[in-house]
């Protein structure tokens, strides 16, 4: 393999790993703190709240963490973009 | 000045702003009017994208259908704001790197076939009618309720509006008008949820009032769960349908989000990748405030009407109910002839009201409570039960300032508001639409001869006969209308996505395999949707409990299980079309 070609894949491979890491939590803090999970977290309230806590995850909380997942995927990408050098070229 | 008075003015203000950035924003190349030059700033995105999903139904009707589904309505919130996260880390980088116009042309290039680029032309203009019928009828309804004119002249300001920023500024034009527009529906949305939030528990921002407690010091929530469970309602923050069919629901909704074309477009327009990365989570920030803010407004809104209604003789009643009583919005069927409105679980009746009106003088009939007699059989039937009063969920945000007793200019903040979040919607779709026509449909397919002029002037007309079909659905809406845009979410879900998706990720993965997988989705959903919705199929024969909303994940997985050997026993792409999917995984260049 070429230089450029395994600096693509290392590129990619790393790109994968956050995409997998992030969804884990995307699906976690939905389909489980929201939905599946949420009566039996309906046992507790948000601490300094009146929300029930399974409530807060479907209604509020997941919509929250959706956010901070984009966020902190634009983070890491822009500084994978520059470790491995293919950010777009009026990027400097 | 009255509300009347009010709502000329603003809405009035809110138009002459629109056109005033269309006249400034004029597309002059095919590039300007598909993309807008692909110039567009994150955040004029973001809000741009922001615009064009919250559509007449997330700014209207969401509010009150999670007021009266309680936690039930969270797929909503759940699957309308999760599908970005899937948009921001699975699509919209990759697509901006692919840098056309469409998503029809994605799905031609990449599985090198004329048929793939057909199959996403037809499902592309289906899911943009589908849900513009519904924009257009929003408008219609917003200026009927609020500047007392016809619908269907309501329908034809709409039109006329949408018609000018879109024909004229393409994409340019209307993703300038949405960043207006976005501003006008969060400041007409959450200004009322200030009021609303200050009175009830003295803190004024919705989302922390509503895990507040009111003066008494008692949990907002578990004082409404009280008054529900004495009136006979189910809990409001507990689930009360299956499982399983929640996630499904909320999984077609995320999946067909991000698999929405008039969404994704809107990443084709910024510039550089990493711009596609962030404005997805400036969209979903924006569209966030109004999210979290909703189910406030819910539990507001259906605390203040049990608290006011129920168990009151209708002549004692507020004086809201008799005004949209008058609107067909909200109905009363006094079961045991006491006077006296009861309020519990259960439906009055069958559909949606019908009143008896006087067959020569046209005048409403009325009862001898002054309230307005209702033609049972028209209106479905009367349904067993206790329950008297039958509310439409429209009312909860557009007479929720009014119910509160808010000032003239925040009712009329409303309408603006709402007509805001139609507009911008519908502009967005008839983008997909006119671009589905001239750019994949006449130019890529019957004439590629044709120059960019001639391109640009296909695409005009095509977007002004789009505009004029919407304005006829809305004005004639076909009553299947809302049953349609579960179809939508479920084409999307089970074609666009697995499509986008494995061609990204699956270098390997070609064109039978993305066509057939395709079209088995879609003919799975489609089925299903049209057996259980139109064809009699009843909700206890819905398989392991699946609605029909929620079988687009199911569809997906259908259209995985099909596309993956399919393509394993078929030939790899070619070697260009892999080296173009080798390109879009990189940002820039590599030496």
């Amino acid at each position: 393999m070429t230089e450029s070609g395994t600096k693509r894949a290392g590129y990619f491979r790393a790109n994968l790993a956050w995409i997998v890491g992030l969804l884990t939590i995307w699906a976690f803090v939905s389909f489980g703190c929201g939905i599946i999970l949420a009566p039996w977290l309906n046992n507790w309230m948000l601490p300094g709240t009146q929300y029930p806590l399974g409530f807060w995850f479907a209604q509020q909380g997941s919509i929250y963490v959706f956010v901070l997942l984009i966020v902190i995927y634009v983070l890491a990408m822009n500084r994978l973009d520059r470790k491995f050098g293919v950010a777009e070229e009026d990027d400097a | 000045m009255t509300v009347q008075g009010w709502t000329f003015l603003i809405v009035g203000a809110t138009f002459t702003l629109y056109i005033v950035i269309a006249l400034l924003s004029r597309a002059r190349s095919t590039g300007e009017f598909y993309v807008a030059g692909k110039g567009v700033s994150p955040i004029a995105n973001g809000m741009a994208t922001a615009a064009d999903w919250m559509s007449a139904a997330s700014f209207i009707s969401m509010a009150g259908l999670i007021a009266f589904m309680g936690m039930d309505g969270s797929v909503f919130l759940m699957g309308w704001t999760g599908g970005y996260v899937l948009l921001a880390l699975l699509l919209a980088p990759y697509l901006r790197k692919f840098g056309k116009f469409t998503v029809p042309d994605f799905m031609g290039d990449r599985y090198y076939s004329q048929l793939a680029r057909l199959v996403a032309v037809i499902c592309a203009i289906f899911i943009s009618f589908t849900y513009i019928a519904g924009q257009m009828r929003g408008v219609g309804v917003v200026f009927s309720r609020f500047l007392e004119v016809d619908i269907t002249l309501g329908v034809v300001i709409g039109m006329g509006l949408v018609f000018f920023y879109a024909v004229i500024g393409g994409m340019k034009g209307i993703t300038y008008t949405q960043v207006a527009q976005y501003c006008v529906l969060i400041f007409a949305y959450t200004i009322p949820a200030f009021f609303l939030a200050f009175y009830v528990t003295g803190n004024p921002i919705p989302q922390i009032a509503l895990g507040g407690t009111d003066a008494e010091g008692v949990g907002l929530l578990a004082k409404l769960n009280g008054t529900l469970a004495d009136l006979g309602f189910k809990s409001y923050t507990d689930y009360h349908k299956n499982t399983l069919d929640i996630v499904c629901i909320t999984g077609a909704l995320m999946l067909g989000t991000a698999g929405l074309p008039h969404v994704i477009i809107r990443f084709f327009t910024v510039k550089r990748v990493k711009d596609a990365r962030s404005s997805a989570g400036w969209a979903l920030l924006f569209i966030a405030i109004l999210y979290t803010t909703a189910p406030a407004i819910a539990v507001f809104a259906r605390s203040n009407m049990l608290a006011t209604v129920p168990d009151v003789p209708y002549v004692e009643a507020p004086e809201w109910v008799g005004t949209w009583e008058d609107t067909g919005l909200i109905a009363w069927h006094d079961r045991n002839d006491d006077g006296v409105i009861q309020h519990t679980d259960g439906k009055v009746f069958a559909k949606k009201p019908v009143f008896l009106s006087d067959p020569e003088t046209g005048e409403p009939l009325r009862g001898a409570h002054g309230h307005r007699l209702l033609d049972l059989e028209a209106s479905g039937g009367l349904k067993d039960g206790k329950n008297e009063l039958y509310v439409d969920r429209d009312i909860m945000v557009l007479a929720n300032p009014e119910i509160s007793g808010l000032p003239p200019w925040v009712i009329a903040l409303v309408a603006a508001g709402g007509l805001a979040a139609a507009l911008s919607t519908a502009a967005g779709l008839l983008m997909v639409i006119s671009s589905a026509v001239s750019h994949d449909l006449v130019k890529r397919i019957i004439a590629p001869e044709i120059k960019e002029k001639q391109e640009l002037r296909v695409a005009r007309i095509a977007a002004a006969v789009a505009v004029v079909c919407a304005g006829l659905l809305g004005i004639w809406p076909p009553d299947y209308v809302a049953a349609v845009v579960a179809f939508a979410f479920g084409l999307a879900a089970s074609s666009f996505f697995p499509a986008i998706f494995l061609g990204i990720f699956w270098k390997r993965f070609n064109m039978p395999g993305a066509v057939i997988g395709m079209l088995c989705g879609i003919g799975f959903t489609t089925w299903y949707i049209l057996y259980f919705k139109f064809f009699g199929g009843l909700p206890a024969d819905w398989w392991w409990g699946i609605s029909p909303e929620g079988i687009g994940s199911i569809g997906m997985l259908v259209n995985f299980a099909v596309a993956i050997p399919i393509a394993l026993l078929t030939k790899a792409p070619p070697a260009e079309v892999q080296a173009m999917v080798e390109d879009i995984r990189i940002p820039g260049r590599i030496d």
